[in-house]
């Protein structure tokens, strides 16, 4: 492996930050086996794994910032992607589960009266929705 | 240092793609099978970077940045599927 040698300090945050993105990684795929449900599964890798896959990412932009001396914006960018991308995934896995597995009786009751949004949308929770024939002009009930 | 580092860091995550998969093959409903296809593409990505560590390819970047684009949308057209039994509409 043509690893370079770096100064101690950035020898040892590199080591550092390696060591506690495995360790992250590995603790977000093991929740994902161990945990009971399907809700408190969605919440161990969707941290986790970020967490595990940041650590890589600095330790990434430190060793190419210690050992070529620039600055590597790719980590960054990949970083920005994971940061934005993982709650909307998160929100739709929880929203599959929701509508195929529960319904409004068996979900926790809402702090207000106004029920769960999820369910509250006209037309049936689950499956296709019938696509009715829309007159033009007439407004649009789905929206 | 870093390369037993190194080494540690790729055999973690290449359990936790292990873990993973047993996830999908074992998932007892549909949703736990796509965040545990989800989960495998975000440790994927982090195999990709530290490969790329380890062999000084800059090449590797983009590919994990590919994953990271492909994974996502192939998560939620899924979810779209199976909520709404189409995808774009």
């Amino acid at each position: 492996m043509p690893i370079a040698d770096l100064p101690l300090w950035a020898e040892i945050a590199v080591t550092f930050f390696l060591v506690v993105g495995g360790l992250f990684g590995l603790v977000g795929s093991f929740g994902l086996l161990k945990l009971p449900d399907p809700m408190t599964r969605l919440h161990a890798p969707t941290k986790a794994t970020t967490l595990g896959v940041g650590g890589v990412l600095i330790a990434s932009m430190i060793y190419i910032f210690a050992a070529e001396g620039r600055v590597s914006m790719h980590e960054l960018l990949i970083t920005l992607f994971l940061v934005i991308t993982s709650p909307i995934t998160a929100l739709f896995i929880a929203k599959v589960h929701i509508h195929m597995r529960e319904k409004p009786e068996t979900l926790p009751e809402p702090r207000d009266a106004s029920g769960w949004a999820s369910f509250t949308a006209d037309g049936p929770a689950r499956g296709v929705r019938d696509r009715q024939p829309v007159e033009p002009g007439a407004p649009d009930k789905t929206a | 240092m870093i390369t037993y580092a190194l080494i540690f860091c790729i055999g973690s995550f290449a359990l936790g793609l292990l873990l993973n998969l047993w996830r999908v093959v074992r998932g007892p409903r549909i949703s736990d099978r796509i965040l545990a296809l989800d989960t495998m593409t975000v440790n994927a990505i982090a195999l990709l970077i530290l490969l790329g560590f380890a062999l000084g390819s800059p090449i590797f970047f983009e590919v994990a940045m590919l994953f990271a684009l492909v994974g996502f949308v192939s998560t939620v057209s899924y979810c779209r599927f199976l909520l709404r039994g189409d995808i774009i509409e």
